[in-house]
Protein backbone atom coordinates (compact mmCIF):
# COMPACT_ATOMS: atom_id res chain seq x y z
CA UNK A 1 0.00 0.00 0.00
CA UNK A 2 2.00 3.14 -1.02
CA UNK A 3 1.19 6.59 0.05
CA UNK A 4 0.72 7.25 -4.18
CA UNK A 5 -2.19 4.90 -4.27
CA UNK A 6 -5.25 6.20 -4.06
CA UNK A 7 -6.35 3.54 -1.01
CA UNK A 8 -4.12 4.59 1.22
CA UNK A 9 -5.27 8.36 1.30
CA UNK A 10 -8.84 6.99 1.36
CA UNK A 11 -8.23 4.67 4.56
CA UNK A 12 -6.74 8.08 6.27
CA UNK A 13 -9.14 10.80 5.49
CA UNK A 14 -11.80 10.09 8.04
CA UNK A 15 -8.73 10.45 10.73
CA UNK A 16 -6.90 12.77 9.33
CA UNK A 17 -10.01 15.04 9.46
CA UNK A 18 -10.91 13.95 12.70
CA UNK A 19 -8.04 14.97 14.39
CA UNK A 20 -7.56 17.56 12.05
CA UNK A 21 -10.52 19.85 12.76
CA UNK A 22 -10.95 18.43 16.22
CA UNK A 23 -7.06 18.75 17.76
CA UNK A 24 -4.59 19.64 15.52
CA UNK A 25 -6.48 23.25 13.74
CA UNK A 26 -7.86 24.38 17.19
CA UNK A 27 -4.31 23.98 18.73
CA UNK A 28 -2.71 26.10 16.27
CA UNK A 29 -5.82 28.51 16.07
CA UNK A 30 -5.39 28.70 19.36
CA UNK A 31 -2.07 29.42 20.02
CA UNK A 32 -2.02 32.38 17.93
CA UNK A 33 -4.91 33.78 19.57
CA UNK A 34 -3.32 33.61 22.46
CA UNK A 35 -1.97 36.74 21.08
CA UNK A 36 -3.78 38.93 20.47
CA UNK A 37 -7.27 40.26 22.25
CA UNK A 38 -9.60 37.40 20.89
CA UNK A 39 -12.67 37.13 23.04
CA UNK A 40 -13.70 34.03 21.48
CA UNK A 41 -15.22 35.61 18.32
CA UNK A 42 -13.19 37.98 16.78
CA UNK A 43 -9.93 39.39 17.76
CA UNK A 44 -9.16 43.46 17.17
CA UNK A 45 -5.49 43.38 17.87
CA UNK A 46 -2.05 41.49 18.39
CA UNK A 47 -0.85 42.06 21.58
CA UNK A 48 2.09 39.93 21.52
CA UNK A 49 3.23 38.25 25.08
CA UNK A 50 0.61 40.82 27.56
CA UNK A 51 -1.61 37.72 28.50
CA UNK A 52 1.40 35.61 29.35
CA UNK A 53 2.87 38.40 30.86
CA UNK A 54 -0.48 38.48 32.95
CA UNK A 55 -0.68 35.66 33.48
CA UNK A 56 2.77 34.95 35.98
CA UNK A 57 1.69 37.99 37.78
CA UNK A 58 -1.40 36.98 38.36
CA UNK A 59 -1.60 34.78 41.88
CA UNK A 60 -4.73 32.89 41.47
CA UNK A 61 -3.19 30.69 38.47
CA UNK A 62 0.26 30.46 40.24
CA UNK A 63 -1.61 29.15 42.85
CA UNK A 64 -3.66 26.40 40.79
CA UNK A 65 -0.01 25.69 39.10
CA UNK A 66 1.43 25.21 42.82
CA UNK A 67 -1.57 23.23 43.95
CA UNK A 68 -1.54 21.12 41.09
CA UNK A 69 1.73 20.04 41.46
CA UNK A 70 1.81 18.96 45.00
CA UNK A 71 -1.55 17.20 44.50
CA UNK A 72 0.44 15.56 41.32
CA UNK A 73 3.62 14.95 43.44
CA UNK A 74 1.50 13.27 46.39
CA UNK A 75 -1.03 11.06 44.24
CA UNK A 76 1.78 9.36 42.09
CA UNK A 77 3.62 8.47 44.72
CA UNK A 78 0.45 7.03 46.26
CA UNK A 79 -0.97 5.47 43.84
CA UNK A 80 1.96 3.61 42.86
CA UNK A 81 2.68 2.42 46.55
CA UNK A 82 -1.05 1.58 46.98
CA UNK A 83 -1.17 0.17 43.00
CA UNK A 84 1.66 -2.28 43.94
CA UNK A 85 0.07 -3.36 46.48
CA UNK A 86 -2.77 -4.40 45.78
CA UNK A 87 -1.01 -6.05 42.63
CA UNK A 88 1.01 -8.30 45.34
CA UNK A 89 -2.01 -9.20 47.83
CA UNK A 90 -4.73 -10.26 44.57
CA UNK A 91 -1.66 -12.26 42.94
CA UNK A 92 -1.13 -14.25 46.21
CA UNK A 93 -3.03 -17.59 45.97
CA UNK A 94 -5.46 -16.62 47.70
CA UNK A 95 -9.42 -17.67 46.88
CA UNK A 96 -10.55 -14.41 46.59
CA UNK A 97 -8.06 -12.76 44.29
CA UNK A 98 -10.40 -12.38 41.44
CA UNK A 99 -12.70 -11.29 42.97
CA UNK A 100 -10.71 -7.72 44.88
CA UNK A 101 -9.46 -7.43 41.53
CA UNK A 102 -13.16 -6.76 40.33
CA UNK A 103 -13.82 -4.86 43.68
CA UNK A 104 -10.26 -2.73 43.53
CA UNK A 105 -11.14 -1.70 39.72
CA UNK A 106 -14.99 -0.76 39.91
CA UNK A 107 -14.51 2.73 40.65
CA UNK A 108 -12.93 3.25 37.96
CA UNK A 109 -15.51 2.59 35.67
CA UNK A 110 -17.63 5.26 37.20
CA UNK A 111 -16.67 8.44 36.22
CA UNK A 112 -15.15 11.30 37.97
CA UNK A 113 -18.18 13.67 38.30
CA UNK A 114 -20.38 11.17 39.85
CA UNK A 115 -17.72 9.58 42.00
CA UNK A 116 -16.82 13.43 43.52
CA UNK A 117 -20.62 13.86 44.47
CA UNK A 118 -20.26 10.47 45.92
CA UNK A 119 -17.71 11.56 48.39
CA UNK A 120 -18.70 15.00 48.94
CA UNK A 121 -21.40 13.25 50.89
CA UNK A 122 -18.85 10.66 52.77
CA UNK A 123 -17.01 13.70 53.85
CA UNK A 124 -19.88 16.41 54.79
CA UNK A 125 -21.77 13.98 56.26
CA UNK A 126 -20.51 10.40 57.01
CA UNK A 127 -17.39 12.38 58.89
CA UNK A 128 -19.62 14.58 60.36
CA UNK A 129 -21.30 11.41 62.07
CA UNK A 130 -18.28 9.88 62.71
CA UNK A 131 -16.96 13.31 64.19
CA UNK A 132 -19.92 13.08 66.75
CA UNK A 133 -19.37 9.38 67.64
CA UNK A 134 -16.28 9.36 68.43
CA UNK A 135 -15.27 12.74 69.31
CA UNK A 136 -12.97 13.76 66.63
CA UNK A 137 -13.12 16.95 66.06
CA UNK A 138 -10.82 16.87 63.11
CA UNK A 139 -13.23 14.81 61.03
CA UNK A 140 -15.26 17.78 60.39
CA UNK A 141 -15.50 20.04 57.52
CA UNK A 142 -13.52 18.62 55.32
CA UNK A 143 -14.29 20.45 52.62
CA UNK A 144 -14.38 23.52 54.08
CA UNK A 145 -10.33 23.85 54.63
CA UNK A 146 -7.90 24.06 52.07
CA UNK A 147 -5.76 21.74 54.24
CA UNK A 148 -8.50 18.85 54.16
CA UNK A 149 -10.06 19.84 50.87
CA UNK A 150 -6.51 18.55 49.29
CA UNK A 151 -6.67 15.05 51.04
CA UNK A 152 -9.98 14.89 50.42
CA UNK A 153 -9.22 15.32 46.52
CA UNK A 154 -6.28 12.70 47.13
CA UNK A 155 -8.33 10.22 49.19
CA UNK A 156 -10.67 10.51 46.16
CA UNK A 157 -8.27 10.25 43.55
CA UNK A 158 -6.00 7.30 44.98
CA UNK A 159 -9.70 5.01 45.65
CA UNK A 160 -10.53 5.50 41.73
CA UNK A 161 -7.17 5.21 40.30
CA UNK A 162 -5.11 2.67 42.63
CA UNK A 163 -7.20 -0.59 40.72
CA UNK A 164 -6.30 1.04 37.32
CA UNK A 165 -2.26 1.23 38.76
CA UNK A 166 -2.96 -2.50 40.29
CA UNK A 167 -3.69 -4.10 36.74
CA UNK A 168 -0.33 -2.16 35.41
CA UNK A 169 1.76 -3.74 37.71
CA UNK A 170 -0.31 -7.40 37.80
CA UNK A 171 0.65 -7.47 33.78
CA UNK A 172 4.03 -7.19 34.76
CA UNK A 173 3.76 -9.43 37.66
CA UNK A 174 2.37 -12.13 35.66
CA UNK A 175 5.03 -12.08 33.41
CA UNK A 176 8.11 -12.90 36.25
CA UNK A 177 8.78 -16.59 35.17
CA UNK A 178 7.74 -18.70 38.06
CA UNK A 179 10.78 -20.85 37.79
CA UNK A 180 12.90 -17.83 38.84
CA UNK A 181 10.72 -17.77 42.47
CA UNK A 182 10.83 -21.21 42.60
CA UNK A 183 14.90 -21.29 42.03
CA UNK A 184 15.62 -18.38 45.08
CA UNK A 185 13.06 -20.43 47.21
CA UNK A 186 15.03 -23.07 47.40
CA UNK A 187 18.30 -20.97 47.35
CA UNK A 188 16.58 -20.07 50.70
CA UNK A 189 16.23 -16.04 49.93
CA UNK A 190 13.21 -14.63 52.23
CA UNK A 191 10.30 -13.70 51.10
CA UNK A 192 11.66 -10.07 51.57
CA UNK A 193 14.76 -10.96 49.79
CA UNK A 194 12.85 -12.26 46.82
CA UNK A 195 10.96 -9.13 46.57
CA UNK A 196 14.18 -7.05 46.62
CA UNK A 197 16.12 -9.04 44.27
CA UNK A 198 13.54 -10.55 41.71
CA UNK A 199 10.60 -9.14 42.00
CA UNK A 200 10.82 -5.56 42.44
CA UNK A 201 13.73 -5.10 39.44
CA UNK A 202 11.08 -7.15 37.24
CA UNK A 203 8.17 -4.69 37.86
CA UNK A 204 10.43 -1.49 37.27
CA UNK A 205 8.99 -1.19 33.77
CA UNK A 206 5.69 -0.85 35.26
CA UNK A 207 6.50 2.03 37.35
CA UNK A 208 7.54 3.66 34.69
CA UNK A 209 4.41 3.08 32.84
CA UNK A 210 2.31 4.07 35.70
CA UNK A 211 4.27 6.82 36.68
CA UNK A 212 3.35 8.23 33.06
CA UNK A 213 0.04 7.63 33.58
CA UNK A 214 -0.32 9.07 36.56
CA UNK A 215 1.21 12.15 36.29
CA UNK A 216 -0.73 12.96 32.99
CA UNK A 217 -4.08 11.90 35.23
CA UNK A 218 -2.96 13.96 38.33
CA UNK A 219 -2.18 17.26 35.96
CA UNK A 220 -5.64 16.87 33.74
CA UNK A 221 -7.85 16.13 36.78
CA UNK A 222 -11.50 18.36 36.16
CA UNK A 223 -14.11 16.07 36.78
CA UNK A 224 -13.30 14.81 40.31
CA UNK A 225 -12.26 18.71 41.66
CA UNK A 226 -15.41 20.41 40.24
CA UNK A 227 -18.04 18.08 41.88
CA UNK A 228 -15.93 17.82 44.94
CA UNK A 229 -14.90 21.07 46.62
CA UNK A 230 -15.40 22.93 43.30
CA UNK A 231 -12.58 25.00 43.92
CA UNK A 232 -13.61 25.98 47.78
CA UNK A 233 -13.00 27.58 49.86
CA UNK A 234 -12.31 30.76 47.83
CA UNK A 235 -10.54 28.70 44.88
CA UNK A 236 -7.59 27.48 47.14
CA UNK A 237 -8.21 23.87 45.94
CA UNK A 238 -8.78 25.26 42.19
CA UNK A 239 -6.71 22.78 40.24
CA UNK A 240 -5.38 23.88 36.89
CA UNK A 241 -7.73 22.80 34.43
CA UNK A 242 -10.67 23.82 36.01
CA UNK A 243 -8.61 27.37 36.03
CA UNK A 244 -8.75 27.71 32.98
CA UNK A 245 -12.36 26.64 31.79
CA UNK A 246 -13.76 28.98 34.69
CA UNK A 247 -11.41 31.95 32.93
CA UNK A 248 -13.07 31.02 29.82
CA UNK A 249 -16.74 30.83 30.61
CA UNK A 250 -17.13 32.29 33.85
CA UNK A 251 -15.11 35.45 33.32
CA UNK A 252 -15.13 35.33 29.64
CA UNK A 253 -11.58 36.19 28.75
CA UNK A 254 -10.97 33.81 25.75
CA UNK A 255 -7.86 35.14 25.01
CA UNK A 256 -6.07 35.04 28.45
CA UNK A 257 -7.67 31.85 29.03
CA UNK A 258 -5.96 30.42 26.03
CA UNK A 259 -2.80 31.69 26.64
CA UNK A 260 -3.23 30.13 30.20
CA UNK A 261 -3.89 26.58 28.23
CA UNK A 262 -0.46 26.83 26.38
CA UNK A 263 1.01 27.13 29.36
CA UNK A 264 -0.62 24.24 30.53
CA UNK A 265 -0.05 22.35 27.87
CA UNK A 266 3.67 22.97 27.56
CA UNK A 267 3.73 21.77 31.74
CA UNK A 268 2.47 18.55 30.61
CA UNK A 269 4.46 17.91 27.45
CA UNK A 270 7.52 18.79 29.36
CA UNK A 271 7.01 16.39 31.87
CA UNK A 272 5.80 13.85 29.41
CA UNK A 273 9.20 14.23 27.49
CA UNK A 274 11.58 14.51 30.26
CA UNK A 275 10.07 11.04 31.92
CA UNK A 276 10.36 9.45 27.93
CA UNK A 277 13.26 10.67 27.77
CA UNK A 278 15.08 9.05 31.27
CA UNK A 279 13.17 5.89 30.26
CA UNK A 280 15.12 5.80 26.94
CA UNK A 281 18.28 6.77 29.16
CA UNK A 282 17.52 3.80 31.60
CA UNK A 283 16.82 0.76 28.87
CA UNK A 284 20.41 1.95 27.76
CA UNK A 285 22.03 1.46 30.43
CA UNK A 286 20.01 -1.77 31.00
CA UNK B 1 5.26 -27.71 59.71
CA UNK B 2 6.52 -25.29 56.49
CA UNK B 3 3.27 -26.22 54.59
CA UNK B 4 1.41 -25.09 57.78
CA UNK B 5 2.94 -21.88 58.09
CA UNK B 6 2.54 -20.80 54.57
CA UNK B 7 -1.28 -21.69 54.58
CA UNK B 8 -1.45 -19.63 57.57
CA UNK B 9 -0.02 -16.90 55.91
CA UNK B 10 -2.34 -17.36 53.25
CA UNK B 11 -5.11 -16.88 55.38
CA UNK B 12 -4.17 -13.97 56.95
CA UNK B 13 -3.17 -12.02 53.71
CA UNK B 14 -7.04 -13.46 52.32
CA UNK B 15 -8.25 -11.81 55.74
CA UNK B 16 -6.58 -8.50 54.76
CA UNK B 17 -7.64 -8.63 51.00
CA UNK B 18 -11.17 -8.97 52.13
CA UNK B 19 -11.17 -6.28 54.74
CA UNK B 20 -9.40 -3.81 51.91
CA UNK B 21 -12.31 -5.00 49.68
CA UNK B 22 -15.26 -4.23 52.28
CA UNK B 23 -13.16 -0.14 52.59
CA UNK B 24 -13.37 -0.43 48.72
CA UNK B 25 -16.81 -0.57 48.24
CA UNK B 26 -17.95 1.06 51.60
CA UNK B 27 -18.51 4.24 49.39
CA UNK B 28 -21.31 2.26 47.13
CA UNK B 29 -22.79 0.88 50.34
CA UNK B 30 -22.95 4.50 52.02
CA UNK B 31 -24.36 5.86 48.61
CA UNK B 32 -27.10 2.91 48.24
CA UNK B 33 -27.89 2.39 52.05
CA UNK B 34 -28.67 6.27 52.30
CA UNK B 35 -30.42 6.46 49.04
CA UNK B 36 -33.45 4.16 50.75
CA UNK B 37 -33.48 6.85 53.90
CA UNK B 38 -35.72 9.79 54.71
CA UNK B 39 -34.16 12.94 55.02
CA UNK B 40 -34.44 13.12 58.61
CA UNK B 41 -33.50 9.73 59.13
CA UNK B 42 -30.38 10.70 57.13
CA UNK B 43 -30.05 13.42 59.85
CA UNK B 44 -30.13 11.16 62.64
CA UNK B 45 -27.13 8.83 61.23
CA UNK B 46 -26.05 7.52 57.99
CA UNK B 47 -23.90 4.33 58.94
CA UNK B 48 -27.14 2.20 59.49
CA UNK B 49 -30.01 0.68 57.94
CA UNK B 50 -32.95 2.73 56.95
CA UNK B 51 -35.22 2.25 59.30
CA UNK B 52 -38.27 1.91 57.20
CA UNK B 53 -36.69 1.73 53.61
CA UNK B 54 -38.28 4.62 51.60
CA UNK B 55 -38.27 3.90 47.35
CA UNK B 56 -40.00 7.79 46.46
CA UNK B 57 -36.76 8.72 46.29
CA UNK B 58 -35.76 6.75 43.42
CA UNK B 59 -38.82 7.34 41.78
CA UNK B 60 -38.62 11.02 42.24
CA UNK B 61 -34.69 10.97 40.95
CA UNK B 62 -35.53 8.85 38.14
CA UNK B 63 -38.32 11.57 36.68
CA UNK B 64 -36.05 14.32 37.36
CA UNK B 65 -33.16 12.79 35.74
CA UNK B 66 -35.42 11.87 32.87
CA UNK B 67 -33.10 9.32 33.25
CA UNK B 68 -35.03 7.13 30.38
CA UNK B 69 -33.51 9.94 27.88
CA UNK B 70 -30.22 10.57 29.54
CA UNK B 71 -29.93 6.92 29.07
CA UNK B 72 -30.76 6.89 25.17
CA UNK B 73 -28.69 9.71 24.64
CA UNK B 74 -25.47 7.93 26.46
CA UNK B 75 -26.02 5.20 24.36
CA UNK B 76 -26.14 6.82 21.46
CA UNK B 77 -23.65 9.09 21.63
CA UNK B 78 -21.17 6.60 23.01
CA UNK B 79 -22.20 3.63 20.80
CA UNK B 80 -22.18 5.66 17.39
CA UNK B 81 -18.65 7.29 18.62
CA UNK B 82 -17.09 3.86 19.76
CA UNK B 83 -18.52 2.30 15.98
CA UNK B 84 -17.21 5.14 13.80
CA UNK B 85 -13.29 5.18 16.10
CA UNK B 86 -12.86 1.50 15.53
CA UNK B 87 -13.63 1.36 11.86
CA UNK B 88 -11.76 4.78 11.13
CA UNK B 89 -8.70 3.96 13.36
CA UNK B 90 -8.35 0.34 12.67
CA UNK B 91 -8.68 1.34 8.83
CA UNK B 92 -5.81 3.84 9.38
CA UNK B 93 -3.79 1.68 11.66
CA UNK B 94 -4.22 -0.60 8.38
CA UNK B 95 -3.19 1.72 6.18
CA UNK B 96 -0.18 3.03 8.02
CA UNK B 97 1.25 -0.34 9.38
CA UNK B 98 1.53 -1.67 5.88
CA UNK B 99 2.92 1.28 4.07
CA UNK B 100 6.51 1.90 5.04
CA UNK B 101 7.85 5.17 3.92
CA UNK B 102 8.91 7.90 5.91
CA UNK B 103 5.43 9.77 5.44
CA UNK B 104 3.58 7.38 6.61
CA UNK B 105 5.69 6.99 9.75
CA UNK B 106 5.29 11.32 10.06
CA UNK B 107 1.89 10.81 10.31
CA UNK B 108 1.88 8.13 12.23
CA UNK B 109 4.12 10.58 14.62
CA UNK B 110 1.55 13.17 14.66
CA UNK B 111 -1.02 10.77 15.86
CA UNK B 112 0.89 9.63 18.35
CA UNK B 113 2.04 12.84 19.66
CA UNK B 114 -1.32 14.32 19.85
CA UNK B 115 -1.73 12.70 22.99
CA UNK B 116 0.04 15.03 24.56
CA UNK B 117 -2.12 17.88 24.15
CA UNK B 118 -5.07 18.37 26.98
CA UNK B 119 -8.04 18.63 25.96
CA UNK B 120 -8.18 22.67 27.80
CA UNK B 121 -5.80 23.80 25.44
CA UNK B 122 -8.01 23.10 22.28
CA UNK B 123 -11.29 23.25 23.94
CA UNK B 124 -11.84 27.11 23.36
CA UNK B 125 -10.95 27.63 19.58
CA UNK B 126 -12.95 24.04 18.81
CA UNK B 127 -16.02 25.15 20.73
CA UNK B 128 -15.77 28.76 19.13
CA UNK B 129 -15.24 26.14 15.38
CA UNK B 130 -17.79 24.44 15.90
CA UNK B 131 -20.26 27.46 17.04
CA UNK B 132 -19.29 29.05 14.16
CA UNK B 133 -20.72 26.07 11.80
CA UNK B 134 -23.13 25.68 13.88
CA UNK B 135 -22.29 22.08 15.15
CA UNK B 136 -22.52 22.32 18.83
CA UNK B 137 -24.93 19.39 18.56
CA UNK B 138 -24.59 15.81 19.37
CA UNK B 139 -23.42 15.13 15.86
CA UNK B 140 -20.99 17.26 16.23
CA UNK B 141 -20.41 16.20 19.62
CA UNK B 142 -19.54 12.28 17.97
CA UNK B 143 -17.10 13.64 15.64
CA UNK B 144 -15.57 15.25 18.33
CA UNK B 145 -15.05 12.32 20.21
CA UNK B 146 -12.90 10.38 16.98
CA UNK B 147 -11.00 12.83 16.83
CA UNK B 148 -9.90 12.77 20.71
CA UNK B 149 -10.24 9.14 20.72
CA UNK B 150 -8.39 8.04 17.34
CA UNK B 151 -4.92 8.49 18.59
CA UNK B 152 -4.59 5.95 21.24
CA UNK B 153 -6.66 3.76 18.87
CA UNK B 154 -4.59 3.81 16.01
CA UNK B 155 -1.47 3.13 18.17
CA UNK B 156 -3.02 0.32 19.29
CA UNK B 157 -4.09 -1.39 16.46
CA UNK B 158 -0.98 0.11 14.37
CA UNK B 159 0.78 -2.46 17.07
CA UNK B 160 -1.99 -5.17 16.16
CA UNK B 161 -1.22 -5.28 12.50
CA UNK B 162 2.85 -6.33 13.10
CA UNK B 163 1.26 -9.91 14.46
CA UNK B 164 -0.88 -10.35 11.01
CA UNK B 165 1.22 -11.87 7.81
CA UNK B 166 1.50 -9.79 4.94
CA UNK B 167 0.88 -13.19 3.11
CA UNK B 168 -2.97 -12.56 3.95
CA UNK B 169 -3.11 -9.42 1.88
CA UNK B 170 -1.44 -11.06 -1.06
CA UNK B 171 -2.99 -13.89 -1.25
CA UNK B 172 -6.65 -11.78 -1.53
CA UNK B 173 -5.59 -9.55 -3.35
CA UNK B 174 -4.43 -12.44 -5.78
CA UNK B 175 -8.04 -13.61 -5.61
CA UNK B 176 -9.22 -10.37 -7.10
CA UNK B 177 -10.19 -8.35 -4.47
CA UNK B 178 -9.44 -4.86 -3.80
CA UNK B 179 -7.94 -3.33 -0.65
CA UNK B 180 -11.27 -2.31 0.68
CA UNK B 181 -12.72 -5.94 0.41
CA UNK B 182 -9.20 -6.83 1.48
CA UNK B 183 -9.42 -4.60 4.92
CA UNK B 184 -13.40 -5.66 5.68
CA UNK B 185 -12.96 -9.71 4.89
CA UNK B 186 -9.97 -10.55 5.96
CA UNK B 187 -7.67 -8.47 8.46
CA UNK B 188 -10.50 -6.54 10.21
CA UNK B 189 -11.95 -9.58 11.71
CA UNK B 190 -8.77 -10.82 12.46
CA UNK B 191 -8.65 -7.45 14.50
CA UNK B 192 -11.49 -8.14 16.74
CA UNK B 193 -9.25 -8.80 20.37
CA UNK B 194 -7.97 -5.73 19.65
CA UNK B 195 -11.05 -3.90 18.81
CA UNK B 196 -12.28 -5.24 22.09
CA UNK B 197 -10.05 -3.45 24.07
CA UNK B 198 -10.32 -0.18 22.02
CA UNK B 199 -13.85 -0.46 22.27
CA UNK B 200 -13.58 -0.80 25.82
CA UNK B 201 -11.03 1.91 26.77
CA UNK B 202 -13.01 4.41 24.38
CA UNK B 203 -16.33 3.23 26.49
CA UNK B 204 -14.94 4.41 29.96
CA UNK B 205 -13.96 7.73 29.00
CA UNK B 206 -16.78 8.65 26.29
CA UNK B 207 -19.79 7.53 28.30
CA UNK B 208 -18.29 9.35 31.57
CA UNK B 209 -17.19 12.71 29.94
CA UNK B 210 -18.25 15.34 31.37
CA UNK B 211 -16.83 19.05 30.10
CA UNK B 212 -17.07 18.49 26.61
CA UNK B 213 -20.41 17.39 26.26
CA UNK B 214 -20.96 20.46 28.81
CA UNK B 215 -19.96 22.88 26.38
CA UNK B 216 -21.49 21.04 23.32
CA UNK B 217 -24.82 19.76 24.63
CA UNK B 218 -28.37 21.71 25.81
CA UNK B 219 -29.84 20.35 29.07
CA UNK B 220 -32.38 18.91 26.82
CA UNK B 221 -29.82 16.55 25.14
CA UNK B 222 -27.88 15.72 28.09
CA UNK B 223 -26.10 12.25 28.71
CA UNK B 224 -26.09 10.82 31.95
CA UNK B 225 -23.06 12.83 33.67
CA UNK B 226 -24.65 15.92 32.56
CA UNK B 227 -27.90 15.59 33.67
CA UNK B 228 -26.36 14.23 36.95
CA UNK B 229 -24.38 17.79 37.24
CA UNK B 230 -27.80 19.71 36.94
CA UNK B 231 -29.82 17.14 38.94
CA UNK B 232 -27.17 17.44 42.11
CA UNK B 233 -26.80 20.96 41.81
CA UNK B 234 -30.93 20.98 42.17
CA UNK B 235 -30.58 18.91 45.35
CA UNK B 236 -27.79 20.11 47.43
CA UNK B 237 -29.24 19.90 50.39
CA UNK B 238 -31.12 17.27 50.12
CA UNK B 239 -29.44 14.00 49.93
CA UNK B 240 -31.97 11.65 50.38
CA UNK B 241 -32.21 12.51 46.45
CA UNK B 242 -29.19 13.34 45.49
CA UNK B 243 -27.97 9.48 46.74
CA UNK B 244 -30.85 7.82 44.63
CA UNK B 245 -30.01 9.88 41.63
CA UNK B 246 -26.45 8.65 41.96
CA UNK B 247 -27.31 5.43 42.55
CA UNK B 248 -29.36 5.36 39.43
CA UNK B 249 -26.90 6.98 36.90
CA UNK B 250 -24.56 4.37 38.77
CA UNK B 251 -26.50 1.12 37.83
CA UNK B 252 -26.22 0.58 33.80
CA UNK B 253 -22.16 0.83 35.04
CA UNK B 254 -22.57 -1.50 37.65
CA UNK B 255 -24.72 -3.98 35.65
CA UNK B 256 -21.93 -3.80 31.82
CA UNK B 257 -19.35 -4.72 34.80
CA UNK B 258 -21.01 -7.39 35.98
CA UNK B 259 -21.83 -9.17 32.50
CA UNK B 260 -18.19 -7.76 31.19
CA UNK B 261 -15.58 -7.58 34.24
CA UNK B 262 -13.18 -10.10 32.56
CA UNK B 263 -12.96 -8.44 28.98
CA UNK B 264 -12.78 -5.13 30.70
CA UNK B 265 -9.90 -5.72 33.08
CA UNK B 266 -8.39 -7.44 30.25
CA UNK B 267 -9.07 -5.08 28.08
CA UNK B 268 -7.40 -1.95 29.89
CA UNK B 269 -4.62 -4.20 31.09
CA UNK B 270 -4.09 -4.93 27.21
CA UNK B 271 -3.97 -1.39 26.66
CA UNK B 272 -1.63 -0.21 29.53
CA UNK B 273 0.83 -2.90 28.60
CA UNK B 274 1.27 -1.51 25.04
Amino acid sequence: MQNRSLSFWLFLTPVIMGLGIVVVIPFLYGLFYSFTDWNGITANAFIGFENYIKLFQESEFMDSIWFTVKFAVVTVILLNIMGLGLALLVTRNIKSGNLLRTVFFMPNLIGGLILGFIWQFIFISVFGDIAGLTGIEGLNGWLSTTNTGFWGLVILTAWQMAGYIMIIYIAYLENIPKELIEAAKIDGASSFQRFKNITFPLVAPAFTVSMFLTLSMAFKIYDQNLSLTNGGPFNSTQMVAMEIVRTAFSDNQMAYAQAKAVIFFLIVAVIALTQVYYNKKREVEM
Amino acid sequence: MKKNKEKRNLISIEILGLLLGLIWIAPFYLMIVNAFKTKRDIFSGVLGFPEEAVFSNFVEAFIDLAFLKSLFNSVLITGLSIAIIILFSSMAGYALARNKSKLSGIIFFIFVAAMLIPFQSVMIPLVSIFGQADMLNAGGLIFMYLGFGCSLSIFLYHGAMTGISKSMDEAAIIDGANRFQTFWYIIFPLLKPISVTVAILNVIWIWNDYLLPSLVLSESNATIPLKMFYFFGQYTKQWHLALAGLTIAILPVIIGYFFAQKQIINGVSEGAVK
